[in-house]
């Protein structure tokens, strides 16, 4: 009888152990490249069955094709055009379709364009917004290759079909219990960054308000840097945000044994940091700035406009849409400019 | 034939009296011993059978006073930082923290509650029943004629527990650099302490307290192998020694003698795990006391002294951004 519970218990456990193997590891195969020197373990890790995922989420939409020009610019043919006036008005059609299906495939025009109203009004504030974004699309190509070279972006590069794109942002309170006598949670300890308790809004300081990233002392000895614990904390959470919407791990740009040498970090980690002041560039010259137009069940807890971090364009893929370009196919939202005003509007 | 109970890892034999010890009187003043004791089945198969009385005395009452306090303060802190929501504190218990004064508040003797007070307070109250237990080992050894060595080897972990919450946050000048209570909340943190330092590993006290750490596990696993082995000729009951020809002691010292030539004695091998475990903490808090007090950054240090390699550069050059001139910093 002994024997029988002794066998009983074995295969209990065997079946424990193998649910554990199963449910938490991940399938091979599992392919990995060496980027680094070797023994830095600067590898990229991919899993062939996330990856085939990744291909599938990135699938780029059909392209509408050349429209006959018309001859006549937008600015003439229509009414209270503000950007994209030198456009040939038959282009502007065919751009106006592109992005209805890239940004409201189930609303239609009417998203934008109040129904029973002209074309050129602006009583909708999704129409306001939008001609923002197409500014803001133009000062991305134009001014920013350094951090998305050629390639660039179209609205579809953050939308993918969605009016708001799934990754956008809020700020956030630092505790839940503003008044309360007891349960700070000093801006952390909430499963919201990967898995980790970090800070769970990084984004406010390190995105919007250009506080410094860098935490690591650059001297051996102290010699007065004041960084503290808890703003390396706060850089932490942004880089694993960063490593979560990239889909890669640290060693992508850092060889982790001194994080904060560049001599050592390959190409990418220049990438990013052009990425940085980019989002930063965007969230208060473009996005926070835009708070007003919004109606106040599209602002935050905290009534501020919804902004940008790396997942909104990354979406997992350590290039949006794996690398490649729509902006071939619409050179109008090349742009040429530097950064403009926000037009009025009427 | 080999006698099969001795080929099983676990306890084969029931450590069981005739009848309960009930232990000898208490010396006056005592507080009373608790329970009466008794055989248990369960426990006889891993340690001794007979469980209790145990004797808690002021200090170890006192102690477990002191530590139920911290509990629940560090406790209620967790549940109402998810607005006292049951659920959501079971779901999240291992993220959930109490958090160090933040680094702007300095070393303020009596925080504002909200603001670290209570974590002040939750350190306060760990802190004396860890003393008081400390205390309670040493007088416990001393109550039954033996020497002090569990005490202070519970000394060194003390020590470390007091480096990273007390001592070097005093001399940083700011309670934010100590630790928070919490599961994953206290692993970030030392996460986030390696970056912002430059990467502990390059610490020689971290590598030392690495070698003691791994070092005991090595040391435990011959020591407990050896007397495993030879249990079946009555090794671990220390009754004979080496001097005796063919005695279990003799058959595991010629074992690590014609293995690695050299061999502890009964006697040493306590010494070596003794020290080997004391040694982990103690140069770990070492380690963790020069950090950010005499070096910023141990990878510095590292490249400085000469104990970092450099490797070939496979990459393009890459230069840092913010140097290069008429860059949007």
């Amino acid at each position: 009888m002994n024997l029988f519970y002794s066998k009983v218990a074995a295969v209990i456990a065997v079946v424990i152990f193998g649910l554990i193997v199963l449910l938490t590891f991940e399938y091979p195969p599992v392919d990995t490249v060496q980027r680094g020197y070797r023994g830095t373990g600067m590898d990229l890790v991919e899993s062939r069955k996330t990856e085939a995922a990744l291909v599938a989420a990135n699938a780029l939409p059909e392209v509408t094709p050349k429209a006959e020009l018309s001859g006549q610019p937008s600015s003439a043919a229509y009414q209270n055009v503000q950007v994209l006036k030198d456009l040939d008005s038959n282009e502007l059609i065919r751009l106006m379709t592109d992005m209805t299906n890239w940004v409201a495939p189930q609303q239609g025009c009417a998203y934008c364009h109040a129904e029973g109203e002209e074309l050129s009004s602006d009583k909708l504030y999704t129409k306001v917004v939008a001609r923002r974004m197409l500014q803001m699309v133009q000062h991305i190509n134009a001014d920013w290759k350094t951090h998305v070279s050629q390639t660039g972006v179209t609205c579809y590069t953050c939308h993918r079909g969605q009016p708001v794109p799934s990754n956008i942002w809020f700020s956030q309170a630092s505790t839940l219990r503003p008044e309360g006598m007891l349960g700070n949670k000093a801006g952390q300890n909430m499963p919201a960054i990967g898995v980790t308790s970090l800070p769970y809004d990084p984004f406010t300081p390190l995105l919007e308000y250009a506080e410094d990233a860098r935490v690591v002392s650059t001297t051996a000895l102290p010699e007065g840097s004041r960084k503290s614990i808890k703003q390396a904390e706060q850089t932490y959470a942004l880089m694993i945000h960063i490593s979560q919407a990239l889909g890669v791990n640290c060693t992508y740009c850092h060889n982790t044994r001194a994080f904060s040498d560049w001599a050592e970090s390959s190409p990418a980690r220049g990438t990013a940091w052009y990425g940085i002041r980019m989002v930063r560039d965007l969230n208060t010259t473009y996005l926070s700035a835009l708070k007003g137009e919004f109606p106040p069940n599209r602002l935050g807890p905290l009534g501020d406009a919804p902004k940008v971090n790396c997942a909104t364009c990354h979406q997992g893929a350590y290039k949006p849409l794996l690398g490649a370009s729509m902006l071939k196919d619409y050179p109008e939202l090349a742009g040429a400019s530097t950064a403009q005003a926000a037009p009025a509007a009427k | 034939m080999l006698d099969t109970e001795y080929l099983n890892i676990f306890t084969q034999v029931q450590v069981r009296g005739e009848a309960i010890e009930p232990g000898i009187p208490l010396p006056r003043p005592s507080l009373p011993r608790i329970g009466k004791g008794g055989f248990q089945y369960l426990l006889g198969k891993i340690g001794d059978a007979q469980v209790g009385p145990i004797y808690l005395g002021f200090t170890g009452t006192a102690s477990l006073i002191c530590g139920l306090i911290a509990f629940e303060i560090i406790g209620l802190n967790m549940w109402a930082s998810v607005n006292w929501d049951p659920v959501q504190f079971v779901r999240q218990l291992f993220w959930l923290a109490l958090e160090p004064p933040p680094p702007s508040a300095g070393l303020c003797v009596i925080c504002p509650l909200n603001e670290g007070g209570w974590w002040q307070m939750a350190g306060f109250f760990l802190t004396t029943s860890l003393l008081l237990w400390w205390l309670r080992t040493y007088r416990r050894a001393r109550a039954l004629g033996m020497g002090t060595h569990v005490a202070w080897a519970f000394a060194a972990a003390i020590w470390l527990y007091l480096v990273l919450g007390f001592i070097r946050p005093l001399l940083m000048g700011s309670w934010g650099e100590a630790v928070p209570f919490g599961i994953f909340p206290h692993l970030d943190w030392t996460a986030a302490f390696s970056v912002r330092y430059g990467n502990l590993f390059y610490n020689p006290f971290h590598m030392l307290s690495i070698v003691f750490l791994y070092g005991s596990a090595v040391l435990f696993a011959m020591h407990g192998a050896t007397v495993l082995a030879i249990s079946r000729y009555g090794g671990e009951r220390e009754i004979e020694q080496v001097v005796d020809r063919g005695t279990a002691f003799e058959r595991g010292a010629l074992f690590w003698r014609w293995t690695m030539g050299f061999n502890a004695t009964a006697e040493s091998i306590h010494r070596w795990a003794w020290w080997f475990a004391v040694l982990c903490p103690l140069v770990g808090g070492i380690g963790i006391l020069l950090t950010g007090t005499a070096v910023d950054n141990w990878y510095l240090w590292g490249v400085k002294h000469h104990i970092a390699p450099a490797y070939p550069q496979v990459f393009p050059t890459v230069v840092d951004p913010s140097t290069l001139q008429g860059v949007t910093k």
